[in-house]
């Protein structure tokens, strides 16, 4: 044994051992970090959008505000594991694992939070009603020219009723969640607080309209026309609901501002749990059959070295998972499939190492040289080749960065890092295991190593002008 | 197995066999049968925009509801042209009723609304349903999404010509094999985009989408990777070279020479494969299946194209392709040394 065999030997060992205790440790966490498996919304359920302001004029500010704006409702949410964030100059994706009710929650978060107080000319407005108010005569529900709400006359959209306050004027920090007593019934209520200009104007409002209604409108949606009881001077208010959920997601919006510009779902992606549990099932079968059916098949094929390259596969397999647990790298679907397909392409090294192995032996090299010789000159095939893989992983995951096909990315990740691993355990692991195992090697003993000399003389493995 | 090399008209031929009826399908199919040009690859949501529901009827066993009765739901909540697809699910050991239905994209403003309308209808018609998947890409995502699909296609090409024009910069003629590798590697996309519409044409359930694109380009890496290995061989049997040889026998026996790794390495990532087909899961079949043609397509063009084509460039037998009445396939034997 040489110096060199027992550094890698070491090295081989601290390796593997730290990553069978970042996969094995009870507290699933490794120098203060989670190192549970993350999974991505197709495999634990939950739901992707892509949310895009129907403002052709947004400024990459008002899309900074808005995307900290929903990054706190949705923090509110009180999920784990959340996404917000910024794609190109107008949109916003936001990924919910495990939410119960997704598009509720996604109602809530892209709601703009603009609250108004409307003067409803006598009138009492069901509640539900999307009304044109003075500060918002196109509101989104009614502009869309599609689907259920068809395309719409702006005649029939019936009259702008003059708005009281704006929403931009709405004291935040005074929105709270409180109940709201009629007589023996209690229901939920969010009590909120206008300032300035717009505080002035409801006092004004109420003090000469007593007895008439008002409507209270959230994001042109009327959500109550009480009847003015008495002027409310301070400019604060409160709106009652039917249950606790619609409370929180009123507070939900107004706590957080309202959202600068208005936004629209273009895209969604929504996954129940009980599918991706059965992805998962089916991902970890296919990936142990795949793992022991290319194991059976080395070790049946080129006997005691395909055994070491299974080994070297194990540890493949052991770092692959630490590091998708420590950095962590989020699995999907196609990301295990890409995981599953590089166990065929670590094992490749080696078939290429000890094909290369066999043909030199078989020219009359002792088993020593051959193994240096199979190492040293199938390199050059392994590297191009698998920087070939990196390029189009590479291109892959620059490409998958568009929001449409960002399942590719996951699948570009995981081949790519299963390139480069496989280069340490196909190449380092099997290469030093195989140096020393080599003085076990005996002449008689050759079919261990599943080589024999007299198959070169019955049938020249090449071409005539082999030498 | 000497004969590999001198035979190169031949695997040329099969390779054209294998292509042609794909690319009929491809792009005279629809031509033919609807007069109107199309190319016959049926793109998912990711590509054309619209909707993806699955559906499972927890209270009705497959065959219970048929295909239209759900469209007619749809139709009735305003997603007319529905395409379902029933099939069936095992649901606390029995089998249920499950339905993929494709439909075009939600509305943007009310999303929540829409789904809502039908699955209220839904239930009211067939009982308990839950929605597992629903999925919506806009108009403007998927055509960003085709755009970019390109636009990746041709940048992963041309970096691995260069990179290839860099590895065998020590070689006589480093960019012969990188445009041999390149037109192997075109050879599987065709192999592949024909058998994709094949596929199209006879399968309703078989669509292009984003993981079609990631097998497509994962194909073309293992294309270039097995092409190396064999043109590797080359490089190194033509340095070493023995003054009686010629290049076509450097070539033929060079092929011989890595024909065990190639098999093996086919064999393994056929396993893995063939474990995904198997179980890994509706969901990526079609990916997987692409994927296991490629392969196969992959090893071959690396044998029987990539290495012949750098023979045929050797001896620039293009010259004599026409004129000669396309007897070419039999001139293998006089083809001069060099």
């Amino acid at each position: 044994m040489r110096n060199r065999e027992i550094i890698s030997l070491i090295l081989i060992a601290v390796v593997t051992a730290l990553a069978l205790w970042i996969n094995l440790v009870p507290s699933q966490t490794f120098l203060g970090r989670d190192v549970s498996f993350r999974l991505g919304l197709d495999l634990q359920g939950g739901i992707q959008v892509l949310l895009r302001s129907t403002d052709p004029e947004t400024t990459p500010d008002q899309m900074e505000t808005a995307r900290r704006v929903i990054e706190r409702r949705v923090n509110a949410l009180g999920v784990g594991e959340t996404v917000v964030q910024l794609a190109g100059n107008d949109r916003l994706i936001v990924e919910l694992p495990g939410v119960e009710n997704p598009e509720q929650a996604i109602d809530t978060l892209r709601g703009t939070g603009r609250l108004e107080f409307i003067d409803s000319q006598g009138q009492f407005l069901s509640p539900g009603t999307v009304v044109r108010t003075s500060n918002s005569p196109n509101p989104p529900q009614l502009s869309a020219t599609e689907g259920l709400t068809e395309t719409v006359d702006p005649a029939t959209l019936g009259p702008i009723f003059p708005s009281i306050t704006d929403g931009a004027d709405l004291d935040t920090a005074s929105v709270q969640p409180t109940i709201s007593q009629t007589g023996v019934t209690s229901r939920p209520a969010v009590s909120f607080t206008f300032r300035g200009e717009s505080a002035t104007r409801l006092a004004q409002f109420t003090a000469t309209n007593i007895g008439q209604p008002m409507c209270i409108v959230l994001d042109n949606r009327v959500v109550s026309c009480p009847v003015i009881e008495a002027a409310l001077t301070d400019g604060s208010g409160v709106i009652t609901t039917n249950s606790v959920e619609d409370r929180d997601a009123i507070l939900n919006q107004l706590k957080y501002g309202a959202l600068p510009v208005p936004l629209v779902v273009e895209t969604t992606r929504s996954i129940t749990a009980t599918l991706g549990q059965e992805s998962v099932q089916a991902s970890i079968v296919a990936g142990t059959m795949g793992l022991v059916v290319v194991a059976l098949f080395m070790i049946l094929f080129y006997r005691f070295p395909g055994m070491l390259a299974t080994l070297a596969l194990v540890i493949y397999t052991l770092i692959s998972f630490a590091i998708y647990r420590f950095v962590p790298i989020t699995l999907t679907l196609p990301g295990i499939a890409g995981f599953v397909l590089s166990i065929g392409l670590a094992v490749d090294a080696n078939v290429l190492i000890f094909a290369r192995l066999r043909e030199e032996y078989r020219r009359g090299r002792d088993i020593r040289s051959a193994l240096e010789l199979g190492f040293e000159e199938s390199w050059p095939a392994i590297r191009d080749s698998s920087v070939s893989t990196l390029i189009t992983c590479a291109v892959l995951f620059v490409f998958g960065s568009n929001f449409g096909v960002s399942i590719i990315q996951g699948f570009a990740l995981t081949l790519g890092l299963g390139v480069l691993i496989s280069l340490f355990t196909a190449v380092v692991v099997t290469r030093t295991f195989l140096r020393l195992a080599a003085p076990l090697f005996r002449e008689e003993r050759a079919w261990l190593f599943g080589i024999d000399r007299r198959e070169s003389l019955a049938a020249p493995p090449a071409g005539p002008k082999v030498v | 197995m000497e004969k590999l090399v001198a035979r190169r008209y031949w695997w040329f031929g099969l390779s054209l066999l294998m292509i042609l009826p794909g690319m009929y399908f491809m792009l005279l199919h629809p031509l033919v049968t609807t007069g109107k040009f199309a190319f016959g690859l049926r793109p998912s949501i990711d590509f054309s925009g619209g909707s993806l529901w699955e559906l499972r009827f927890a209270d009705k066993a497959p065959g219970e509801i048929s295909d239209e009765a759900v469209a007619a739901v749809f139709a009735a909540q305003g997603f007319e042209n529905a395409q379902v697809r029933m099939s069936q699910v095992e649901l606390e050991g029995r089998q249920v009723a499950d339905a993929i239905v494709r439909t075009r994209p939600l509305s943007e403003t009310g999303p929540r609304e829409e789904t809502a309308a039908v699955e209220a209808a839904l239930q009211a018609e067939f009982g308990t349903v839950t929605r597992e998947r629903l999925e919506s890409v806009g108009p403007t995502v998927s055509q960003e999404s085709t755009r970019s699909a390109i636009i990746a296609v041709v940048v992963a090409t041309l970096i691995i010509l260069l990179y290839l024009t860099w590895a065998f910069r020590r070689a006589p003629h480093p960019v012969r094999y990188g445009i041999c590798a390149i037109l192997a590697m075109i050879h599987d996309v065709l192999v592949v985009l024909g058998i994709a519409a094949i596929f199209s044409t006879f399968n309703q359930r078989f669509e292009v989408d984003a993981l079609f694109l990631t097998a497509l380009l994962t194909i073309l890496s293992f294309s270039v990777h097995d092409t190396i290995v064999v043109f590797d061989r080359i490089r190194e049997n033509l340095i070493n070279r023995h003054p009686a040889e010629t290049f076509d026998d450097i070539v033929n026996h060079s092929i011989v020479q890595t024909l065990p790794r190639s098999i093996n390495t086919q064999l393994t990532t056929f396993f893995t494969l063939t474990a995904l087909l198997l179980f890994g899961g509706e969901t990526i079949q079609n990916f997987v299946l692409i994927m296991l043609i490629g392969l196969v397509s992959g090893t071959y063009s690396s044998i029987f194209n990539a290495a012949q084509l750098l023979v045929v460039w050797e001896h620039r037998e293009w010259r004599r392709w026409f004129g000669r009445g396309g007897s070419s396939a039999d001139e293998r034997t006089t083809a001069p040394a060099n």
